[in-house]
């Protein structure tokens, strides 16, 4: 008996593709954490990890399973439902925008006609469970990480959607397919350089990354809205936050860099993921390396680089590109 | 507005000088060794462990005559000196050394006193320890054990 008999494809299609991305969202987390300790040692010319694996390399598996086998701690006088929820609320919109994300031009789950605007729709949640876990855990700490963290999300999250909409603007689409598609003869970078830059300052922002990240400053605020999180509470905000910067460059290398566009390898249907994880990585370890770089911002140099920087020069570089538009039109 | 791209140019030239120290940091080999495996030596002659006897290289044997003058010179006491008189030999000969390293403040002033430079700071920094008498040393003892 064939298994479509009584399992519609459509619903077997869905279930492989839910697998495919839930254990990609836990490998990128690995890999990414490797790669982050391993590259702030080598920023600190520290060799990392060296301890568990030759170089370190079980190290991750060692720290997830130590998380699991923590205890979830409740503390005191939290809000249960909310305290429990937000952790989940962090974890399931940054895996939600794998779904529409092109690794290759067959690699995909579903071609949205709409997908930039869900994905940004779904990562704008990521500011609420921030909110509700700074809220809940009943901590000065925490609600002070969640306060900055949603006036940080709010600010940056203009300049993201006036460069974004610059760039659907140029190719005329919504659909990420048609995005990477619209780049096959010259990448967008190379038109709109200014775009590009803005969009990867403001993505850093909106992931929480160093040096913007204000929400878990451990100087001022120990560990800011999960100052209260244990074991897995603690490890979905932390595959939430790799999850994202997988994401925004993704999204990034979309937009901007050619997606799955590349020297022709052979199968380029299926193959072109090479070059779009290639992208994407590199533009992951450019995170990691200003991370390693930068001080953290005070808050006023954050909300001051947002509307004082980004916002205009993202509106101006907006409204040219219109401009221009119209005119190469008539 | 004045100076505000002007701000912008010199900002983001600083940043990017910034991103080039690290980088080139990264390519740069490791200083650090995987301490309890792997130990480096103390490589300052400024360094200032506890303090040891020196040997006489024509003898083989202490340099010191015992004087005293370094228990005298230690502000907190924790230099103990004893000697005897042995016949055939001049002068006294030193019978016990010991430093009670848990009140040395490392000032140095035993190490300035001694006239016949038979004490100087040690390099040794792998001194932790469980007791308090792991800290009373027998510096006589230690000299002869280091051969």
């Amino acid at each position: 008996m064939e298994i479509t008999s009584f399992l519609p494809p459509d619903i077997i299609r869905m279930i492989v593709s839910a697998v495919v991305i839930i254990s990609f969202v836990f490998l990128n987390a690995m890999v990414m954490t490797y790669a982050e300790r391993k590259l702030a040692g080598h920023f600190q010319r520290r060799p990392g990890p060296m301890e568990v694996g030759s170089h370190g390399l079980l190290q991750v598996i060692v720290d997830g399973l130590k998380l699991i086998g923590k205890q979830l701690i409740l503390p005191k006088d939290v809000d249960r439902p909310l305290f429990r929820l937000a952790p989940l609320l962090a974890f399931i919109p940054v895996v939600l925008p794998f779904i529409v994300i092109p690794f290759s031009e067959k690699l995909q789950v579903a071609d949205l006609n709409i997908g930039l605007i869900f994905i940004l729709a779904i990562s704008s949640l990521n500011g609420m469970a921030v909110l509700i876990a700074g809220w809940s855990s009943n901590n000065k700490y925490s609600l002070f990480g969640a306060l900055r963290s949603v006036a940080q999300n709010i600010a940056y999250e203009i300049p993201i959607l006036l460069v974004v909409l610059t760039v659907a603007l140029m190719a005329n689409t919504f659909s990420l397919k048609g995005l990477v598609e619209a780049q096959s003869g010259m990448w967008f970078i190379l038109l709109q350089p200014v775009a590009f830059i803005i969009y990867f300052i403001a993505g850093l922002a909106e992931t929480n990354r160093a040096p913007f990240d204000l929400s878990e400053a451990e100087s001022e605020l120990t560990a800011g809205f999960h100052t209260e999180y244990s074991g897995m509470g603690f490890s979905l905000f932390f595959l939430g936050e790799y999850a994202n910067m997988f994401v925004v460059c993704s999204i990034a290398t979309i937009l901007f860099l050619g997606g799955w566009h590349g020297i022709p390898l052979p199968f380029l249907e299926y193959t072109g993921v090479f070059w779009f994880l290639l992208k994407v990585y590199a533009l992951l370890f450019v995170m990691i390396w200003c991370r390693w770089t930068y001080p953290r911002v005070r808050f006023d140099q954050l909300m001051n680089l947002a509307w004082k920087y980004l916002i205009p020069f993202s509106l101006v570089n907006f409204i040219i590109t219109a401009i221009v538009l119209v005119i190469v039109k008539l | 507005m004045s100076g505000y791209f002007s701000e912008i140019l010199t900002g983001g030239k600083s940043l990017l000088v910034g991103l080039g120290v690290t980088f080139k940091a990264m390519l740069q080999p490791v200083v650090t060794v995987q301490y309890p495996r792997e130990k480096t030596d103390v490589t300052s002659s400024n360094y200032r462990g506890h303090i040891e006897l020196v040997r006489n290289p024509e003898t083989g044997s202490f340099k010191c005559i015992a004087c005293g003058l370094c228990a005298k010179a230690c502000p907190s006491e924790c230099i103990t000196v004893k000697s005897e008189k042995r016949e055939g030999v001049k002068g006294k000969v030193l019978t016990v050394f010991q430093l009670d390293f848990t009140k040395c403040s490392l000032c140095g002033s035993c190490v300035e006193a001694c006239n016949k430079g038979a004490i100087r700071f040690s390099q040794d920094y792998n001194i932790a320890g469980f007791t308090k008498e792991e800290f009373h040393y027998d510096l006589l003892k230690r000299l002869e054990e280091m051969g």
